[in-house]
């Protein structure tokens, strides 16, 4: 479990995330939604260490992560897997050297083993054979299912995806998502997504966090999303004319 | 301005802490201490080639212009090569050069790499990235770098035997016969010295300056150029206290 208390994040003169208190459950995936531009990435980096909140602390389970030292802050890293917006390939690395780094790395496996674990995760986000390409000879989508292979390459306790769906077609799309889904379940880990892909919220949103100019506006789940009098998720979800038609239908025939 | 040095200096030392802090995996680390070896050794050698043997001509050309109508022997000619090629040119000349190939090519990688978010990936599998993409390049840079500077100076001395024995300025026998004079093996360690603290310094300079990059491509060609820049201030500093000390 994770759990965000009060935090504040400023760069400069502007606050980006003005005090938020989010808990992300173990074995769940827990969706922070929200516009561009909301703070959803920079929410992602706090939970990960990559940035110190202005004010605040987060929790991994009880260790404040915020106040231990690096080895310990290491230590925890090690069970985090990251998928980054920009993928965040090392693009002199071909796609197995990428996603086998984090095991040449961290564990003593032989190279056959490394191998059958990197064809095993190329073979969940469906790029097998895909192996000696290198990140600019394949597509923003394939860059983005290498992203998430490296990322689960370890077996991580916690997985952030920031926006693993953007830019993928619908049925990629979905396969993705069922894949991180899959994975949670299966290992009982702690998943965060952050997305703005309504596909997502619906089919996976165990726990929906919306993020609005730095604020959480609205917590609840896939269910509840359809039917909720929150103004602020009916005016982000609720946007387009055929999604208010679902949502009509929705609140007339509620099963 | 004036506080900003000591912001830099204590930033730079942290960085350098945690660069030689214990490795993951002693193996990657070796990898890629082997790798940026070669990439600064054999990378380095023509254009270290290259210059030293038109530094040695050109020293080795103008001694024998000076000497020419005095009453000092023309064999000095020789002597005179070898001691300021080994004390002065060898070293400092040769990382000076380096320190804009090798300097600016570690600063853009690393730039690039943070950039990239390469560098904020890594940190989140666990890897203390200051390590990683430093600690390598250091080692490789103080065992290398004084090779070349060792290799420069044995084609700095030739050159300046070609230069001055090809025109017939003096003959061959001569020239041999002032580099074995006055001989004074603590020079070539004066010269190693240099090479090894030149090393140090452009390979430090030039990753941290790559490593706390920010924004885009204009900052990483500002950064690349910064680790050039004070490199070579650096060194030139650094020589003028290195001899101050050693010749003392
Ligand atoms: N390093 C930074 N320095 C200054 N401001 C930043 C930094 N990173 C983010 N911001 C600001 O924080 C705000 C939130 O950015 P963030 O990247 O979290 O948005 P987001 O919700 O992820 O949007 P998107 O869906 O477009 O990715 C933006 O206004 C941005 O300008
Ligand atoms: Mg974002």
């Amino acid at each position: 479990m994770i759990r965000t208390e009060d935090i504040i994040k400023s760069f400069g003169e502007t606050e980006v995330l003005k005090g938020i208190s989010i808990t992300f459950e173990t074995g769940k995936t827990n969706l922070i939604i929200g516009s561009s531009g909301a703070g959803k990435t920079v929410l992602l980096k706090l939970l990960v260490g990559l940035f110190k909140p202005t004010a605040g602390k987060v929790w991994y389970d009880d260790i404040d992560f915020c106040n231990i030292g690096k080895k310990q802050a290491r230590e925890i890293r090690m069970d985090v897997g990251m998928l980054f917006q920009g993928n965040a390939l090392f693009d002199s690395m071909s796609v197995e050297e990428n996603i086998a780094f984090p095991l040449d790395m961290f564990t003593n496996k032989t190279k056959a083993e490394k191998l059958a674990r990197v064809n095993y995760c190329l073979e969940r986000v469906n790029l097998d054979g895909q192996n000696s390409k290198f990140p600019s000879e394949i597509s923003g989508g394939m860059q983005k299912r290498v992203g998430i292979a490296r990322a689960i390459v370890l077996e991580p306790k916690y997985l952030f995806c920031d926006e693993p769906n953007s830019g993928l077609d619908p049925k990629t799309s979905m396969v993705i998502d069922e894949l991180i889904q899959d994975i949670t379940y299966e290992n009982n880990i702690t998943t965060v997504i952050n997305t703005h892909d309504m596909n997502s919220v619906m089919e996976i949103g165990d726990n929906i966090a919306l993020l609005h100019f730095g604020k959480l506006a609205w917590q609840g789940n896939k269910s509840e999303v359809l039917t909720s009098e929150n103004d602020t998720l009916k005016g982000f979800i609720f946007a387009s004319p055929f999604l208010q038609k679902l949502r009509q239908t929705a609140i007339e025939n509620p099963k | 301005m004036g506080l900003n040095i000591f912001y830099h200096f204590g930033r730079y030392l942290l960085l350098l802490k945690s660069a030689f802090a214990k490795p993951e995996k002693f193996s990657m680390y070796w990898k890629e201490t082997i790798r940026q070896m070669y990439d600064i050794g054999v990378g380095s050698l023509i254009i270290v080639f290259i210059i030293s043997i038109f530094i040695g001509a050109v020293s080795a050309v103008q001694y024998s212009y000076q000497l020419s109508d005095s009453f000092i022997p023309k064999y000095y000619i020789g002597y005179i090569v070898r001691d300021s090629t080994i004390i002065e040119l060898a070293p400092t000349i040769t990382c000076l050069v380096l320190a804009g190939k090798v300097g600016s090519n570690i600063a853009a990688e690393i730039g690039g790499m943070r950039q990239k978010e390469h560098i904020d990936a890594m940190e989140i599998m666990g890897v203390n990235t200051a390590g990683y993409l430093i600690m390598p390049k250091i080692i490789a840079a103080i065992t290398m770098i004084p090779v070349l500077v060792c290799i420069a100076a044995f084609v700095s001395i030739s050159g300046g035997y070609m230069a001055v024995v090809i025109p017939k300025l003096l003959t061959g026998e001569e020239f041999i016969y002032g580099l074995h004079s006055f001989y004074v093996p603590y020079n070539v360690f004066m010269m190693f010295v240099k090479a090894f603290v030149f090393a140090f310094i452009l390979t430090t300079v030039s990753c941290y300056q790559g490593y706390y990059v920010k924004g885009g491509s204009v900052e990483l060609g500002v950064a690349s150029t910064q680790a050039v820049v004070y490199s070579d201030i650096l060194i030139l500093l650094a020589d003028y206290f290195i001899a101050m000390i050693l010749t003392f």
